[in-house]
């Protein structure tokens, strides 16, 4: 949304086409906060040092250009929200600032009772409603980029609601998919999150970077089930209360894993990648809560205190059979984020002339994990970035559409057909399984080889040619469609793991544990030639079979 | 333990059919989660709308739950059986799914030439 108004300010005409309704499926509706920038109003602050404390977190591997741009922007775009009417929680006439795992100093912004997320919706979406220059349009999910000599000229979509192909014709692209959480079991996506923007990438020519790192979130919800409310919920409760976290022996253990690990900073509060490695470690050691993580507990503050702080939350809570003064919530690790992603120039520009990138889609900005806070400001500055950079080139560039661009797609469209297959819907669940499995936070050489037999399985049992069982909203169709994109972004991440020999960040090997920054302080690429996964470390190739 | 829905589907046109799909459920679980079951144990070309999965957040899974108006994904899942229809006064697209997005948010194929396929540029 942020780079469709970006390209109309900048004078290009624009289709936003979203596979959901417009602004409600995606990362940025569920989010709950916070959003990071060095504003300077909390505490004196400048953008280098939030820069330093991202490229701390990113292990040795952020891309300088890419964090840099999102720090030095990032007030920039936070202030232009609050021009919008965004809402930012107050304090003493000042935008409050609070202070999350991995920053230096209170630094991140927020709307108070875990809503920053779908604020930040609704207020772009406002700003949508308001412009001529936005043709916004639902229930079209993007099945190919259309390409005419290397350069991307437009798109090929599925129309849900009717079945119907429907080719775009633009000058220049811009993927707003968001991440690809979708392939694990417990993930805190929205259902379209399963990678399509990467694989849309990597079958126009594009190439993928850092595409190991699957972030965790260490304390997503586990148990007692909640419904109507979003798994990662408690990490503002531990910012504002200060929340416990407990092994099943209700002892803390954080310390621990802060003091004794080679990879802590040291400090008490421990990063994500290291929350999820401690409560991992916890429960493989017997130690875990009855649903297999860890307690999160608020018994030691007030009643009274809790309600202060989130009180409508509270009630929420409370209909779902949770009272927080007297009972301690189950957590654990949950695919949360990807630091992976499509690679791009300063200008948010694939290497495909004409194809862009955007938010969570593009990778390399985090390294190895992202400081906390990151994600939506990420959104907003590359957003905007984008947006700008399709509008230039669009203005500058004849208009190159030829239907023949969008014949694949639309072919492979015409050959869905009804036939024996497997379930497609428990298809994915399989995938997300595997993933869990065999490619989560911890991984081996021979979890990773299992992971890729599966995948190699799976993609001979769904086949080439799309299924369907209707015309028109065809949840098979779509499911195979979706699984044409998620298998091939799962190998591109089973890929470079196994090639990485060593731990760092997200990606912790359990038999190559520890950094190995001699050999491994590098980038792994990823591209698709010819239909086979190449993966590129500083210039050496291996191809995908290679690497095995 | 066991929950049935019994479900309203077909498309305009049609006359509606009421299937009833036995799923297995625990206790906690939503209508959302039973209907995501269903599709992966039983009949995967069931419709319906959702996208953020129980958050609360994206509001697409409006439907009838036992003629009240309701998210699926607030609604808790329950033994015995549960009645689901599309909604009643938006126009139905297939099963549960029905045009809620704003007009000016969709596709108008109609105005396109093509047949068969839709163009936009």
């Amino acid at each position: 949304m942020y780079a469709a108004l970006e390209a109309e300010r900048a004078g290009a005409s624009v289709i936003l086409a979203d596979r959901s309704l417009i602004g409600r499926g995606g990362a940025t509706v569920m989010a709950q906060m916070t959003v990071a920038a060095a504003l300077g109003e909390q505490t004196p602050d400048h953008w280098e040092n939030h820069l330093a404390d991202t490229l701390a977190a990113g292990r040795g591997l952020c891309d300088e250009r890419l964090a840099a741009l999102v720090c030095e922007d990032g007030p920039r775009r936070i202030r232009q929200m609050d021009s919008w009417k965004i809402g930012w929680a107050r304090e003493d006439n000042h935008i409050k600032q609070a202070q999350a795992p991995g920053h230096d100093r209170p630094r991140c912004v927020y709307v108070d009772f875990l809503s920053t997320g779908p604020a930040v919706s609704r207020t772009l979406r406002t700003r949508l409603n308001g412009s001529s220059g936005v043709r916004r349009i639902g229930d079209l999910a993007i099945v190919d980029i259309a390409l005419h000599d290397g350069e991307a000229v437009g798109a090929t979509a599925l129309h849900l609601t009717t079945g119907r192909a429907v080719t775009i014709a633009a000058k220049a692209v811009v993927i707003a998919t968001g991440g690809l959480t979708r392939l694990y079991s417990r993930n805190s996506a929205s259902s379209n999150m399963g990678g399509d923007g990467y694989a849309l990438a990597l079958r126009a020519g594009a190439e993928l970077i850092d595409m190991e790192f699957v972030q965790f979130f260490p304390i997503g919800h586990l148990a007692p089930r909640l419904v109507g409310m979003d798994p990662i919920m408690w990490d503002p409760f531990r910012y504002k209360l200060g929340g416990k976290l407990l092994n099943g022996e209700m002892r803390e253990f954080e310390g621990d894993y802060a003091t004794r690990d080679q990879r802590s900073d040291g400090k008490y509060v421990l990063t994500r990648d290291l929350a999820t490695y401690a409560i991992s470690k916890e429960v493989e050691a017997g130690r875990g809560s009855p649903a297999g993580g860890a307690y999160l507990s608020f018994r030691h503050v007030p009643e009274v205190e809790i309600r202060r702080a989130f009180g409508p939350v509270v009630d929420r809570l409370a209909a779902n059979g949770i009272d927080l003064a007297r009972q301690p919530v189950e957590v654990s690790p949950i695919a949360h984020y990807h630091m992976g992603g499509i690679r791009v120039d300063d200008k948010l520009e694939t290497r495909v002339p004409g194809l862009y990138a955007c938010g969570e889609a593009v990778g390399g900005a985090n390294g190895a994990n992202r400081l906390s806070g990151n994600a939506i400001t990420e959104a907003f500055v590359f957003g905007a970035r984008a947006g700008h950079s399709a509008a230039n080139r669009a203005l500058n560039t004849a208009d190159a559409w030829t239907a023949e661009a969008a014949r694949p797609a639309v072919d492979l469209l015409r050959s869905a057909k009804r036939r024996d297959a497997p379930n497609m819907a428990a298809s994915v669940l399989e995938l997300q399984g595997l993933m869990s499995e065999k490619a989560g936070p911890f991984r081996s050489e021979a979890s990773l080889r299992e992971a890729v037999g599966g995948l190699e399985r799976l993609t001979r049992e769904v086949g080439e040619t799309p299924v369907s069982s209707a015309n028109g909203f065809d949840p098979v169709l779509v499911d195979s469609l979706d699984l044409r994109n998620m298998l091939l972004v799962a190998q591109s991440v089973v890929f470079p793991a196994l090639a990485r020999t060593e731990s760092r960040g997200a990606h912790q090997r359990e038999d190559y544990p520890g950094l190995d920054e001699g050999a491994w302080r590098i980038n792994q690429i990823v591209a698709l030639t010819e239909g086979r996964i190449d993966v590129r470390q500083s210039g050496r190739l291996l191809q995908g079979r290679d690497a095995i | 333990m066991k929950a049935t829905l019994a479900i309203q589907r077909g498309i305009p046109g049609e006359a509606p059919l009421v299937q009833s799909f036995d799923v297995t459920f625990e206790p906690g679980q939503s209508v959302l989660d039973g209907l995501r079951v269903l599709r992966r144990e039983s009949d995967p070309s069931l419709a319906f709308r959702f996208a953020c999965i129980n958050a609360n957040a994206c509001k697409e899974c409006m439907m009838l739950i036992d003629g009240k108006v309701d998210y699926a994904c607030t609604v808790r899942l329950k033994e015995g059986v549960t009645t689901l229809a599309p909604l009643p006064k938006k126009a139905l697209i297939r099963d549960l799914v029905t045009e809620i997005a704003p007009p000016d948010e969709r596709l108008q194929l109609s105005s396109f030439s093509i047949p068969q396929d839709g163009a936009v540029s």
